[in-house]
């Protein structure tokens, strides 16, 4: 059964206003148990209202959204439970945090579900480990840590709760190269580790290529497409259309491809280009050495 | 539920009221509250109604908008009509039933007290519609500059009152994103005793307290960098000038208050 659907979800902010917007449009998907999926899309496409809607945060306009098979906003009483279920992290989330250490507002949503003492310290410490904060960080105030360290405070602070399902928006914006790579692979981690789902919502191709196992391409607030990387990015043409681009190395396989190389085009990752050229590269030696031969 | 608290209820336009100076526009509205002060009866008011009416269909405001700028005072109009009914004792006794007593007397003031308080909030309203919270806030700095001698820091007030003015939008969709961010990790702001509700505050005023100190540093930071030192010396990139249909509003005014004053006459002699 599907984790995560949405039938016909639409949203408008400001009804009724000179300022009336329609962000999400008749939006229908499902997601399965243990995927990874990447959300894309460009600036104001609605990547951020959707996910906003699948752990209650905002009332869909039209249509439905159902987590495990329970309808959202069906019962009110639910909601709270269900928003235990599925974890958002928002963009820029180190500015939510409040408490006086980082141990306490780690601890903050594990205790909003009224679990006992020593599990909140079960938690509070496993995913301090996993995100990679030391015992003496913890005992600190958060508004003494750099940024990166920030950050990973307020995602540790959703992933103590063990959701379900981890939504993230732009978890690795505003930091160096350095700090997205860690952020991101810390997320990675945490899917291999939890099997639990994970919705990544970024700006870059090349994150989300790396290792996601489904990609959701948002347009104008509709879904441009939803499926398999390879998919996906087969339709570059119709990508840079849109203004988004396919990762680099994708761009590099098209253009030796349309060269006359022998290698496919559904390269995404540097690391099977590689291999593919490496590949490529043998097979040609072997058969200059038949024709020499 | 945040978002929908309007501040500055500006509506853009390009009506001759919208492109009238602040300042006469800000002279104008106390003149009209003189004016309705001035009226001393029902008909006197009617101007009043009429002018109002004239102003909100050149300024093409939705009529609605007149209906909404009365929503927050309904109860001060039925608690001002009601004392005036009922405890005016004086004229012709219109109902007496037990201890109500209803005169003729008291039908009229609570008339006509009901529709001064309208008119006032309506007509007034119009000035905060046509005027942006900015422009009204430079007219109101250069008004009182004269007390700028008894060493009253008006420009001061003002740019507090502009920066202040800028940032209540920035904070309410802070507010917002924060509580969106807090609610997701199971606070609960909605249900629950008063008292949970507003210890589940405190996740949002400590980080929206930070935000808006560190906001104030970047901000005092920017203003130094761009060589702001007060008010004095300063010049205006929008200088406010009076035109045309400045001088139109206020003949078109006068001619209103003189109508009170001769109405009020009329009837005196009566
Ligand atoms: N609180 C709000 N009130 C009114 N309109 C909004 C609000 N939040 C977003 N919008 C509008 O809804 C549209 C979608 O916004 P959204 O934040 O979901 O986009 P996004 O895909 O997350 O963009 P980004 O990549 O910049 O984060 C935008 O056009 C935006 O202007
Ligand atoms: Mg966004």
């Amino acid at each position: 059964m599907a984790v995560i659907k949405t039938e016909d979800l639409t949203y408008v902010y400001g009804e009724g206003t000179p300022f009336r917007k329609v962000a999400v449009d008749h939006v229908s998907l499902s997601v399965e148990e243990g995927e990874f999926i990447g959300v894309i899309g460009h600036t104001g496409s609605g990547k951020s209202t959707l996910i906003q809607h699948l752990n209650g945060l905002l009332k869909p306009t039209e249509g439905r959204v159902l987590i495990d098979g329970e309808e959202l906003w069906a019962d009110k009483a639910r909601l709270q439970a269900i928003r235990f279920k599925v974890g958002l992290v928002f963009q820029y989330p180190e500015y939510q945090l409040f408490e006086e250490t980082c141990y306490k507002d780690i601890a903050y949503g594990p205790k909003n579900m009224g679990l006992p003492e020593n599990e909140i310290d079960r938690r509070v410490r496993e995913t301090a480990r996993l995100v990679g904060l030391s015992d003496d960080v913890l005992d600190k105030s958060p508004f003494e840590l750099s940024g990166g360290q920030k950050r990973r405070v307020a995602i540790a602070g959703v992933m103590a709760m063990e959701p379900k399902v981890l939504i993230l928006d732009e978890p690795a914006s505003g930091l160096d190269p350095k700090g997205r790579s860690r952020i991101l692979g810390l997320i990675r981690e945490y899917h291999k580790e939890k099997k639990n789902t994970v919705m990544l919502v970024s700006h870059s191709m090349e994150d989300v290529a790396k290792h996601c196992s489904k990609i959701l391409v948002m347009n104008k607030a509709k879904v441009f497409c939803y499926d398999t990387p390879a998919a996906v990015f087969g339709r570059a043409g119709e990508l840079e259309r849109i203004g988004l681009s396919v990762p680099q190395i994708t761009r590099v396989f098209a253009r030796l491809k349309a060269m006359g190389c022998r290698v496919d085009d559904d390269v995404y990752t540097v690391g099977y280009g590689r291999e593919m050229l490496l590949g490529a590269l043998s097979k040609q030696t072997a058969n200059e050495r038949e024709s020499e031969a | 539920m945040l978002k929908d608290i309007t501040i500055g209820q500006y509506f853009p336009g390009n009506s001759p009221i919208h492109r009238m100076d602040s300042r006469v526009k800000l002279v104008l509205t106390i003149a009209y509250i003189v004016l309705l002060f001035m009226a001393d009866n029902i008909y006197g008011l009617l101007i009043g109604i009429a002018f109002t009416l004239l102003m909100y269909t050149i300024s093409r405001i939705p009529p609605v908008m007149m209906l909404k700028s009365l929503k927050p005072i309904i109860p001060i109009i039925l608690i001002t009509s009601a004392l005036n009914l009922f405890f005016i004792r004086s004229g012709e006794v219109l109902v007496k039933w037990k201890f109500i007593t209803i005169t003729r007397e008291g039908v009229d003031t609570a008339v006509f007290m009901t529709v001064r308080i309208i008119c006032l909030i309506v007509g007034t309203s119009l000035l905060t519609y046509t005027t942006s919270p900015i422009d009204l806030t430079d007219a109101l700095e250069r008004l009182l500059s004269p007390l700028k001698k008894l060493r009253v820091p008006v420009h001061e007030l003002a740019m507090m009152m502009t920066i202040a003015l800028r940032f209540i939008p920035t904070l309410i969709e802070e507010t917002d994103k924060i509580m969106a961010a807090q609610k997701a990790r199971g606070a609960q702001m909605e249900t629950g005793s008063i008292m949970k509700r507003a210890k589940a505050l405190v996740p949002v005023l400590i980080p929206l307290f930070v935000s808006s100190f560190r906001r104030a540093e970047e901000l005092a930071l920017a203003m130094e960098c761009r060589c702001y030192h007060g008010g004095e010396g300063r010049t205006r990139m929008k200088q406010l000038k009076t035109s045309a249909v400045d001088y139109i509003a206020i003949a078109v005014m006068a001619v209103f208050i003189a109508g009170v004053v001769v109405v009020n006459h009329l009837t005196k002699g009566a």
